[in-house]
């Protein structure tokens, strides 16, 4: 079995990660459907105050604990933008009508979900139809390929420019959505399913 | 009141909460928050299971879990992580009681009527359809949407825009927009609880 499982301490570690994951994801909402389908109809802003808020403080203690000169690795993915643009637009097809991403789909299994189960299966399923196209699809939109670009190296701007651009564009984002009339600041959304 | 037992957080405090999970990912572990990668070795395994021969032909689930000959762990770091989604999602809907057995959701019904075999088929195609797209552009909303994000990175920014803007005109196609300000109508309580 041993080929099978990766070492204890990696497992005990992703399942520690999991859970603290999971259990955020439940209490945001966002493991409900009609959260995630009424972000993408502009009726609940859940997913995106979640969403910017993670990158934001995530940014800003990742960069900056490497700015204290921690050694910390990073894991950028490669940009080769057709994939990535083409990808992304079949996935938003794909989660406005699954109405969950695979992060919060299976989470959804915990919070009681039935057609979540469905939503999970057709994921494996899209994996295994991925993996046979995946040379083909290299073929066709594999190129330009960009290697590990992020916003900051191909502007040749410090990472902090673009995070206080992006802290900042999240902040009037959240205070237009705050001040709207008759809301308590930070409060849930209105919708809750 | 027992902050555990709150059917919901705020959305910024849940954010934050995700923010500082990545922090000790990356800084402790050295791995980054995803989850399509281990859709990716579930069907592999299945696969390895059902028809060795094809699995090991294939190069990309080979990158993944390698071959009978020569195989990598299946239930990984990540694999673990997806695993342990469900479980934490299970307790946090314990603590609250907020549990919901939710089998066609309301705004699905709404549009195409509570028929289970039409939600069960949908769901399975959108999942799919999403996973396709996740393992072409290299990630998901976790690996991409918030590790990559937070990373700066191109790849992920492009598929966070590209991503929204047809989430959301597929959302509109499919679930049709009803006339008027949508948040108006949510303030005057038209769109109630579901």
């Amino acid at each position: 079995m041993g080929e099978i499982f990766a070492g204890p301490t990696e497992l005990a570690l992703g399942a520690a990660t999991g859970l603290v994951f999971g259990f955020l994801l439940q209490k945001g909402g966002v493991t409900r459907f009609n959260v995630i389908v009424n972000q993408f109809l502009f009726r609940d802003f859940t997913v995106l105050k979640v969403m910017l808020t993670a990158i934001v403080v995530g940014a800003v203690g990742i960069y900056g604990m490497r700015a204290m000169g921690m050694d910390i690795p990073m894991h950028i993915k490669s940009a080769t933008i057709w994939m990535n643009a083409v990808g992304g637009l079949i996935f938003g097809i794909g989660m406005a009508i699954a109405g969950y991403c695979p992060g919060t789909g299976v989470a959804a299994l915990g919070d009681g979900s039935r057609h979540a189960w469905f939503a999970v299966l057709g994921m494996v399923a899209g994996a295994a139809v991925y993996a046979e196209l995946d040379p083909w699809v290299k073929s066709v939109l594999g190129s330009p390929d960009l290697g590990k670009a992020t916003l900051a190296s191909v502007t040749h701007l410090s990472v902090w420019v673009w995070i206080a651009a992006l802290a900042a564009v999240a902040g009037i984002v959240f205070a237009v959505l705050e001040l709207r009339p008759g809301r308590r600041i930070g409060e849930a959304e209105p919708r809750t399913a | 009141m027992n902050v555990l037992r709150m059917g919901r957080w705020s959305p910024y405090a849940v954010g934050a909460g995700i923010g500082a999970l990545s922090w000790a990912t990356f800084a402790l572990m050295h791995k980054a928050l995803g989850t399509s990668t281990t859709m990716v070795c579930a069907a592999g395994a299945i696969e390895r299971a059902v028809a060795p021969g094809h699995a090991d032909s294939n190069a990309y689930l080979a990158k993944q879990i390698g071959t009978v000959e020569a195989p990598k762990a299946i239930v990984d770091w990540q694999f673990a992580l997806v695993i342990m989604l469900a479980v934490g999602a299970f307790i946090a809907a314990r603590l609250a009681r907020s549990t919901f057995k939710e089998v066609v959701p309301e705004v699905w019904s709404r549009r195409f009527g509570d028929g289970r075999l039409l939600r069960f088929s949908a769901a399975f195609i959108g999942g799919m359809v999403l996973l396709f797209g996740a393992r072409m552009a290299g990630g998901c909303t976790s690996g991409h949407g918030i590790s990559g994000g937070l990373q700066l990175a191109v790849s992920s920014w492009t598929f966070f825009g590209a991503m929204f803007v047809s989430g959301v005109a597929t959302a509109m196609l499919v679930y049709g927009r009803r006339s008027g300000n949508a948040i108006d109508r949510i303030n005057d309580g038209e769109v109630t609880n579901g």
